[in-house]
């Protein structure tokens, strides 16, 4: 289950930019996960909600968008998308070690309500 | 009230990340090639580590940590041998973090080491998203657990520069194709060092050793290079 410690990474994140913009209710978090990334996405969810009762980010809603594996043959250059965890050049059929994307595990955007400041509008 | 939407753009692991290159700058400074040692529970992490210090005793200075979930079993047989070993108890966590690492490695006796080597706690899937400030990923698979490891763990696999596939000893009783998993494996990363092993008989071990003394070589030889420049 470290699912639990990723979730205690990701609140803190979310609770710091919340703060920074003076945004009092989290409601929506967007994050980018690699398909690659060892992470269960329920368990994600279900470490994050019991461990934001009480803050700011309770009851938000978590957004996943999966980022599919690009890798860059060292050869030719190409970039390719991994199928099925082959990661060997379709062109010169080498073995491929460089990650485009795939492990990504990023908080993208933090969506909620900021109080007024007095007179501001 | 005012509803907003802020642009954040960071990766959840940065702080571990941080903390593992700056492990990593620290390991690099002293000279000392790193090991995170990753495999199933009993795939035979601290077998290997008995028989590596077997191997390279009067050779290369080498320390121990140990990441068990719980007991200090696995620190007390390596310590047997005559060696600096440190236990972390994750308390049910399930693989070390960097920060771990960082503490551990402060009851060390850094100058006068060669070779640390982290055996992880174990698990296929969790130690995986966690950088430790190694140099190299070392993963056990003993022949018992199955040829089909290679498509159920994937970044484990992609991950490791080696694999270990311990046991080989027991390959006459069971069903399990070393051969199938070299080519799983091939696909996933074509570039792993992979060396049939068993900790039993000892079979093998000569060119893992061989592997591990030119690694830790590499890292003494980048040093004295730096000193140099
Ligand atoms: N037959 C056989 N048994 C082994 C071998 N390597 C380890 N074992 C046994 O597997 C069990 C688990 O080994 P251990 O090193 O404690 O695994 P760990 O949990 O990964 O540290 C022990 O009973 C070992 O004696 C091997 O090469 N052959
Ligand atoms: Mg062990
Ligand atoms: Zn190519």
């Amino acid at each position: 289950m470290h699912e639990l410690s990723i979730a205690q990474s990701l609140l803190e994140i979310v609770l710091e930019e919340s703060r920074k913009h003076g945004m009092t209710k989290v409601r929506v978090i967007r994050l980018q996960v690699g398909e690659l990334a060892a992470v269960v996405p329920d368990s994600l969810l279900f470490c994050f909600e019991m461990i934001s009762e009480n803050t700011a980010a309770c009851g938000a809603i978590i957004e996943i968008e999966t980022v599919p594996v690009v890798a860059r043959c060292s050869q030719c250059q190409l970039l390719f998308q991994v199928e099925n965890h082959v990661f060997v050049c379709p062109e010169c059929q080498v073995p491929v070690m460089e990650l485009v994307s795939g492990r990504d595990l990023s908080v993208m955007s933090v969506e909620g309500e900021r109080e007024e400041s007095d007179g501001a509008h | 009230m005012e509803h907003i939407e802020v642009p954040v753009v960071r990766n959840i692991l940065q702080a571990n990340e941080r903390l593992a290159a700056s492990n990593r700058r620290r390991f690099q400074e002293a000279g000392i090639f790193v090991i995170n040692l990753m495999s199933s529970p009993g795939a035979g992490k601290t077998s290997l580590l008995e028989k590596t210090i077997d191997g390279l005793a009067g050779q290369l200075r080498m320390a121990v940590i140990e990441g068990d979930i719980q007991s200090s079993h696995d620190a007390e047989r390596i310590r047997t041998k005559g060696i600096q070993a440190v236990q972390i108890n994750t308390e049910g966590g399930c693989h070390l973090d960097a920060n771990m690492i960082q503490i551990a490695a402060e009851s060390l006796d850094l100058e006068n080491l060669d070779v640390l080597i982290i055996e992880n706690v174990g698990n296929l899937v969790c130690p995986a998203e966690f950088d430790l400030g190694e140099h190299d990923k070392v993963m056990i698979l003993s022949v018992t657990e199955g040829d089909d490891k290679p498509l159920k763990y994937p970044l484990m696999f992609q991950l490791s520069s080696v694999l270990v596939i311990n046991k080989v000893d027991l390959l006459p009783y069971i069903d399990c194709d070393v051969q199938v998993i070299r080519e799983r494996t091939r696909q996933l990363n074509g570039n792993q060092e992979i060396f049939e092993v068993s900790c039993r008989s000892g079979v093998g071990m000569d060119s893992w050793l061989e592997w591990l003394k030119k690694r830790a070589q590499r890292v003494k030889d980048q040093l004295s290079r730096r000193g140099e420049a």
